[in-house]
């Protein structure tokens, strides 16, 4: 075994030093590039906040009126002392500014409010659903890549062929589509032709279960549905980008030179043309997660999918504010906080993109 | 290409009866006008001709169409819901028809499920007339009539081409309808996030420095944020008790509030690119005042791409009006949009039973498609001089 790793323990192995010297050559102005995006996200989550708050203020009313005339609706008795305590709690009796101070702080303490609606703390509801909303919106980017980039290459090097004049038809159609009319569609094909219900995320034993290895896998066995249907119009660009590039790289000389001096053209072109041409496809990936998540949104409410979708439409068909609220903050906040890793990732691979933005 | 002259004049003496019937296509090209040559490059694309007929007729459509749909989108009658669409028959046992006749449908009860169910009744014929009355309608709200494209004398028997609903209303007099909202939504969305985003895009791009930065920044934050989610939050806050004009236009302005971070990104590019362009220089050092730069120099060199970035802009306004009315937040009945239409498919069970429902969504994807292929022909054809 040793023997094996014994030329990359050496540290003057070639491979080694190149590697060394070329995260020591990045590492300033990568530094930099991420230091200055962070520095940026400070008044972007500050925007967020003050929207999410302007989301709460805007129906008429305070939450508390809301509350009091939901309670009143379901016969309940209204507790003015328990309304005055909770108007005191949020500070609904404060002008706005305060008002908005107050629910910042409440926020960064991990008190995102109370939902009248399921009767129990925000918190206690969001984390799951956000969890699951990124999930999907990760494995759809995973699936588009690897979808979008293998037929991309193959449409690309086989040009007008069959398959070529397929694909492109595909993937302009997907891009035509909304994702939310793709699920109509599927699940009423399914339900015609073999009953069968494809909703949900979990099949019926596991859906009010804790989580386990067994949930987790189904889970994955449901994932399936959503994943196709979410990275349709992705994989189409994707696909429309990725032929284009190549298209371009493939009748540039150097092609040809490589060509002529005998070079396999599998290998030709997966050495060089595909790596020139991905580097575009890469720089457009930061805007595909607000597009995903704003995405899963509807396909979720669609396919009744236990994500932040329905819950967030829920909540402010009924105006429970903190949690509308809430999610509409977080899916923002993690959105926001992907993209930037998802920056910082690609500064790292692609130094075009670090001196683009300085 | 464009470096080569023809040589026509210099070597060949005009009156030579045979060149003078060869049509010099080259020469032609030579002495066209730039909006001739894009009409030429324009035409080139097949798909985007073909696309801008049907949008054409799509818009004809929404504006006219309390006169072509049979009957009027509210009318209901449960006698008939969920009924199928009825086929139109040029022939039977008699011969040819013109205008074609409907057989009439007979509607029973399924005695196991309860479930409604029609059988075509081959007795009952019922021959289709052009240009008669029926339910009455105000055209454009102003304009009382009656009369429709076609329909059955005196309402005897049905006619529905593309089934009924629910609650036995025509669904092609609904969809019909719904297109004026649709469609409009999507252009009055568009031309709203254009002028902010020429106003907005054209600073950040004629000023630069400080003032580009800022606006840059905030365009970021924008496209950052997950749209559907927002514009949720800001329609659920439009009042229920809003009348159809009003909620029309708030939905209007959310969606624009969000969409015009893409064309301001356009407007800016082109304006970046445009300032360093030799004959903006010339009329400046000639001494041409700012506004006449951009408004008699640089507007019309980007004014066809603009253009076609609008069209490419249109079908996302499109389709996030449905989707908002879809989930319940934009449109509401009784307004009719696409979205709203597709409401009713949204209930498995309904779409099963009636697949017809699913129809308007066919339709948005027509109108979807038709935009994006007329944007890709009209952006090929905005720079005729190109290649």
């Amino acid at each position: 075994m040793r023997f094996l790793f014994k030329n990359v323990y050496n540290a003057n192995h070639p491979a080694l030093r190149k590697l060394v010297s070329r995260i020591q050559g990045v590492s300033s102005d990568v530094l930099a590039f991420i230091v200055r995006r962070i520095l940026l996200l400070i008044p972007t989550l500050f925007f967020i906040t003050v929207v999410t708050f302007l989301v709460i203020e805007l129906p008429p009313g305070d939450y508390l009126d809301a509350y009091a005339a939901n309670l009143a609706a379901g016969g309940d008795p209204v507790d003015q002392e328990r309304l005055e305590s909770l108007r005191k709690q949020f500070g609904l009796d404060k002008p706005a500014h305060l008002r908005y101070l107050q629910w910042v702080s409440n926020v960064l303490r991990g008190n995102f409010g109370f939902s009248f609606e399921w009767n129990t703390a925000v918190e206690d509801l969001i984390w799951e659903r956000l969890a699951l909303t990124f999930v999907i919106s990760l494995s759809t980017i995973l699936f588009t890549w690897v979808v979008g980039f293998l037929i991309g290459v193959y449409s690309a090097v086989n040009q007008y062929s069959i398959g070529d004049y397929i694909f492109t038809t595909l993937g302009f159609i997907g891009l035509g589509l909304p994702n939310f009319l793709i699920a109509l569609v599927i699940m009423w094909y399914a339900f015609d032709k073999f009953g069968l219900r494809l909703s949900g995320l979990f099949s019926q034993e596991y859906q009010a279960a804790p989580w386990s290895i067994a949930k987790f896998f189904d889970m994955v066995t449901h994932l399936w549905l959503p994943l196709i249907i979410l990275g349709t119009a992705g994989t189409a660009e994707m696909i429309r980008t990725m032929r284009a590039n190549l298209l371009d790289e493939l009748n540039k000389p150097y092609v040809e030179t490589a060509r002529a001096k005998g070079l396999k053209e599998r290998v030709l072109v997966r050495k060089y043309p595909v790596r020139v041409a991905l580097n575009p496809f890469v720089s457009t990936v930061g805007w595909t997660l607000p597009n995903l998540i704003s995405g899963a949104t509807i396909v979720s409410v669609v396919l009744s999918l236990p994500t932040t979708g329905p819950m967030l439409l829920g909540a402010l068909m009924t105006q429970d504010m903190y949690l509308a609220a809430s999610f509409l903050l977080m899916l923002s906040v993690l959105t926001v906080i992907g993209t930037l890793v998802s920056d910082m990732l690609l500064a790292v691979l692609d130094p075009r993109i670090r001196m683009e933005t300085q | 290409m464009t470096q080569e002259f023809p040589q026509r004049s210099n070597t060949v003496s005009p009156d030579e009866p045979e060149l003078d019937d060869v049509p010099n296509e080259r020469e032609k090209i030579f002495v066209a006008t730039p909006r001739q040559l894009m009409w030429w490059r324009f035409r080139r694309h097949k798909m985007a001709l073909l696309s801008s007929v049907t949008l054409i007729l799509l818009y004809l459509v929404a504006l006219t169409w309390e006169f072509l749909a049979p009957y009027d989108p509210l009318r209901h009658d449960v006698q008939s819901a969920y009924a199928p669409p009825q086929k139109l028959r040029f022939y039977d046992e008699e011969g040819f028809h013109f205008p074609p006749i409907v057989y009439g449908l007979k509607g029973g009860r399924d005695p196991k499920t309860f479930r409604k169910i029609y059988e075509v009744d081959k007795t009952a014929k019922h021959r289709i007339r052009f240009l008669v009355r029926g339910d009455p309608y105000e055209f454009w709200g102003f304009l009382e009539s009656d009369l429709h494209l076609f329909g059955l004398e005196n309402n005897e028997g049905t006619v529905f081409i593309l089934g009924a609903d629910r609650l036995g209303r025509d669904v092609l007099s609904r969809l019909l309808s719904a297109t004026r909202i649709s469609l409009s939504i999507g252009l009055v969305g568009v031309i709203l996030s254009f002028v902010l985003g020429v106003l907005i895009g054209g600073i950040s791009g004629f000023y630069g420095g400080k003032t580009d930065i800022v606006i840059q920044r905030i365009i970021e934050f924008i496209r950052a944020m997950p749209s559907i989610p927002l514009w949720l939050a800001l329609s659920a806050a439009i009042p229920k008790d809003w009348p159809v004009t009003r909620v029309y236009f708030a939905i209007t302005i959310i969606l624009s509030l969000i969409g015009w971070t893409g064309l301001a990104r356009v407007v800016r590019g082109r304006f970046l690119s445009l300032r360093e362009e030799e004959f903006v220089q010339a009329a400046r050092f000639a001494g041409a005042s700012e506004p006449r730069i951009i408004l008699r120099h640089m507007t019309p060199s980007f004014l066809s791409h603009i253009i076609a970035s609008l069209t490419l802009a249109v079908p996302s306004m499109i389709l996030s009006e449905t989707s908002l009315s879809f989930l319940g937040l934009g449109m509401r009945p009784p307004a009719l949009s696409w979205g709203v239409l597709l409401r009713e498919a949204q209930n498995l069970q309904a779409v099963a039973l009636a697949p017809w429902l699913l129809a308007p969504g066919l339709l948005v994807v027509i109108a979807v498609l038709a935009f994006n292929f007329v944007g890709d022909g009209l952006r090929d054809a905005a720079d005729p001089y190109a290649r």
